[in-house]
């Protein structure tokens, strides 16, 4: 990819400018001078982690005009840019550096101090995009791309859309210049286009192209506060190149808007009531749950409901809900708790059709696995849904109560409900339950326990070991996985089965639409907001996601983030090739050939070395299993230290 | 579920004439070749995808009869793959099963100190 632009023409055009502009500035001393933000960050600000919360509950208490007071002095205009990212309080900027936002990256790095948001090197714009979804769920707050016009959002596309399915905001800011009287040849042109946004408009939430500054201002603010309105998506921002770079003659005239986080949506009270009823009468109900915490208080909400009805709950883990170590988290027991609920109440559940229904190949309409008279009911924004094209929405699931509200603002009435619903000798029924699901999940403990034993000693070493080896390094520090990448499947889920998952920040789910090359850059962003919270962040990574993306191991030694990333290397895109079996099994026809085209081998990969030349502490590829603890040990200190640090272990497929 | 209808299987099954005494060594061969270690692990220890085999693995007649009758209709990514006579023989399965019965029993996780103290919280 060409992205400077290279041809001399170019150069002197972009050389005169720059002279126009100094003496521009020269005439405006203040300007040019200016190394530091004319405005205060403002305390309009959107809610920190520890915040959400609280301004969720009461947001016009926390909220203050952010117009400059500053009179009568020219700006940069892309100075006046950073102004909003810092009155918006974003605190990194992923990007890969582009021609089409000098003035922007300029504006970032010398007039900002390059602090809140700092620029932060990534090595392709879908690691940038990956960086911002992990950060988004780590902080709680969203975090910013720059892209470089056309080719730059072509790269981010898969990252946005990854983001998408996870319902994860992020501000998308991508440079173009939209007057053609402005580009010269070549890359100027193929770098620009009407509508850059257009080729990702199907996987965010809204998208504005503003031509003037204070256009940029309110689309700004106003994206953010979409990207930040459950369901919580991504926006873009497209900005400008020949504005980012214009002079603006008085800065007292441009306003930045006050932002007001919008307060979620809960559901209506009447069907609240009704669900609580439905509840607190079932027999056997059971509670699936997905991408509804959000925050420490989500799984406070998520224990209180299920202890007060001593109700079993699925989490599926695209955020972690319940502790997994909690007795009603009866995740092993999905199959009979489903098929022989009474009621069944998903919350931000996006296939609840999946989850209530089987689904086999040549089958049409699929088989209900729940009774035929138990009563469904969703809680969830799904349905304030507005795109059609790409199919993440999932197949419409017909329910009895469909309840549009966001599940964590949704919770707190739904608990009250319960309460008010529940008689104290109900209450008292209902515990009896607690004592067979306490045995459940103590007897799932202990057969993951025996389970993970077996091949203790293997090489390749087992996924148990890889996981329980780890375990034990990391259980005493404040921990959090925040990667698997695609999916914690692919190393047989060890870490819920054994692990105590017990704070909402512990686990940050997978890259919600499978595209790979999410694992290691989501981690280093999310391992980024870790840093400033104090925590150790540890990352679960899959060789062939790790090669889509290993660039961002650079950016992780670059920007000195702290993360232990455990390879699990089984040297081959494993899935695929149990999946290509299938089919050579199903059509007779030998199955020697199935590793062509999905083995990682021949040469094996060595990870080890490539952190190495990255400029990144490494031991292995292991082998031999007892090397591994001795390892991880000594990784665990360099990560202590502030740095990040790889282990290469070659593992069996899953 | 799969064992029951495994030992259905055997109750009902003629035993596999095998001339030759099954070898362990081509029986780990094809247990690599032909896929088993992607869901069963290299030792028959079993992953998400796929059941333990081992310790006490299921005789040869039983292994094929099971791996000749799974179910077509289960969605692929769950689904254990069904192996036809003419692609796994009945002699490659009793290399198969005598490789399988030749993998030492597992240690004790109260053995293993990573294992050993582990609780299941509250
Ligand atoms: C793609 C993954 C996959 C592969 C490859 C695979 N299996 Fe399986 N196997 C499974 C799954 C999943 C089950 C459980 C199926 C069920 O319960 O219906 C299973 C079950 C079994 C069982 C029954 C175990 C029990 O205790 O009930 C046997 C025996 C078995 N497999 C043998 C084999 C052999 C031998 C091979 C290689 C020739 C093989 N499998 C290859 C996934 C796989």
């Amino acid at each position: 990819m060409a992205k400077s632009k290279s041809n001399l023409e170019v150069g002197r055009r972009k050389f005169l400018s720059r002279v126009a502009v100094a003496g521009a500035a020269s005439a405006i001393p203040a300007v040019s001078q200016a190394t530091t933000p004319v405005v205060k960050p403002a305390t309009a600000l959107p809610p920190s982690a520890a915040q959400m919360t609280a301004e969720f509950g009461a947001p016009s208490d926390q909220l203050a005009e952010a117009t400059p007071k500053v009179v009568g002095q020219a700006c940069h205009a892309s100075d006046f840019m950073v102004d909003v990212l810092k009155t918006l309080n974003i605190d990194h900027v992923f990007s890969n550096p582009g021609s089409s936002f000098l003035g922007l990256h300029e504006s970032i790095v010398n007039y900002g101090g390059n602090t809140k948001p700092d620029f932060i090197t990534a090595m392709h714009e879908e690691s940038a995009a990956a960086m911002a979804n992990g950060y988004y769920k780590a902080a709680g707050k969203p975090a910013a791309t720059l892209a470089h016009s056309t080719v730059g959002l072509q790269h981010a596309a898969m990252g946005i859309y990854n983001a998408w399915c996870d319902r994860v905001p992020m501000i998308n800011m991508l440079g173009n210049t939209l007057d053609l009287t402005k580009r010269a040849g070549g890359n100027d042109w193929r770098h620009s286009a009407q509508d850059p946004v257009g080729m990702v408009r199907d996987f965010i939430k809204w998208d504005d192209q503003p031509t003037t500054l204070q256009g940029f201002a309110e689309s700004m603010v106003h994206g953010y506060k979409i990207a930040m309105t459950p369901p919580m998506e991504p926006i873009a921002i497209v900005v400008d190149s020949e504005l980012q770079e214009e002079v603006h003659a008085d800065r007292s005239t441009l306003v930045i808007p006050k932002y007001t986080p919008s307060v979620p949506p809960a559901g209506e009270a009447g069907a609240v009531k009704e669900t609580a009823r439905l509840l607190v009468q079932a027999e056997r109900p059971v509670i699936i749950v997905d991408r509804m915490a959000r925050s420490e208080n989500g799984m406070k909400l998520m224990i209180e409901l299920a202890e007060l009805l001593t109700c079993p709950v699925l989490d599926l883990n695209s955020r972690q809900n319940l502790p997994n170590m909690h007795f009603l988290n009866q995740n092993g027991q999905r199959g009979p708790l489903i098929s022989n609920a009474d009621v069944v109440l998903g919350i931000e559940v996006t296939d609840f059709w999946g989850q209530v229904n089987q689904f086999a190949r040549g089958e049409t309409l699929g088989r209900r696995r729940v009774k035929a008279d138990a009563k469904l009911i969703t809680i969830g924004v799904a349905d304030v849904y507005m795109k059609s094209n790409y199919q993440d929405f999932q197949r419409y699931a017909p329910v009895d109560i469909s309840i549009s509200g966001d599940g964590e603002a949704t919770l707190p009435a739904l608990i009250e409900a319960v309460k008010s619903a529940l008689s104290n000798e109900r209450k008292s029924a209902l515990a009896m339950r607690a004592d067979g699901f306490r045995k459940k999940h103590a007897d799932a403990y202990e057969a993951s326990r025996q389970a993970a034993a077996l091949g203790w000693d293997s090489s390749p070493v087992s996924t148990s070991r890889l996981c329980m080896d780890l375990w034990q390094v990391i259980k005493d520090e404040d921990w959090a996985l925040v990667s698997v990448g695609a999916s914690a499947a692919f190393f047989s889920n060890w870490p819920h089965r054994l692990w105590n998952i017990d704070r909402h920040y512990r686990f940050l789910g997978f890259g919600a639409g499978g595209g790979v090359g999410y694992g290691l850059p989501a981690a280093v962003g999310a391992a980024m907001a870790n840093k400033a919270l104090g925590r150790f962040s540890v990352n679960i990574q899959c060789d062939g996601d790790f090669m889509y993306a290993n660039g961002a191991l650079w950016t992780a030694a670059h920007h000195r983030v702290p993360l232990l990333t455990v390879m699990h290397n089984n040297r081959a895109y494993g899935q695929e090739t149990m999946l290509i079996q299938g089919v050579a099994n199903r059509r007779e026809r030998g199955i020697e050939n199935s590793k062509i085209g999905t083995e990682i081998d021949n040469p094996p990969i060595n990870y080890a070395k490539l952190a190495e030349g990255m400029g990144v502490w490494s031991a292995g590829p292991i082998l031999d299993p007892a090397d591994l603890a001795p390892a991880l040990k000594r990784a665990v200190a360099v990560v202590k230290k502030g740095l990040p640090a790889l282990v290469d272990v070659v593992t069996q497929t899953r | 579920m799969a064992r029951l209808l495994v030992i259905g299987f055997v109750l009902g099954a003629t035993a596999i004439a095998s001339a030759a005494e099954p070898s362990v060594k081509r029986g780990r061969d094809l247990y690599m070749n032909v896929g088993c270690y992607l869901c069963h692990g290299t030792e028959g220890q079993g992953s998400g995808a796929g059941l333990k085999l081992t310790p006490d693995p299921l005789p040869a007649e039983a292994i094929a009869n099971f791996i000749r009758n799974t179910d077509p209709t289960t969605p692929s990514f769950a689904a254990m793959p069904s192996y036809s006579e003419k692609v796994l023989s009945d002699a490659d399965v009793a290399d198969i099963a005598a490789f399988l019965a030749s993998i030492p029993a597992p240690k004790s996780p109260d053995s293993i100190p990573a294992l050993k103290d582990l609780k299941p919280g509250k």
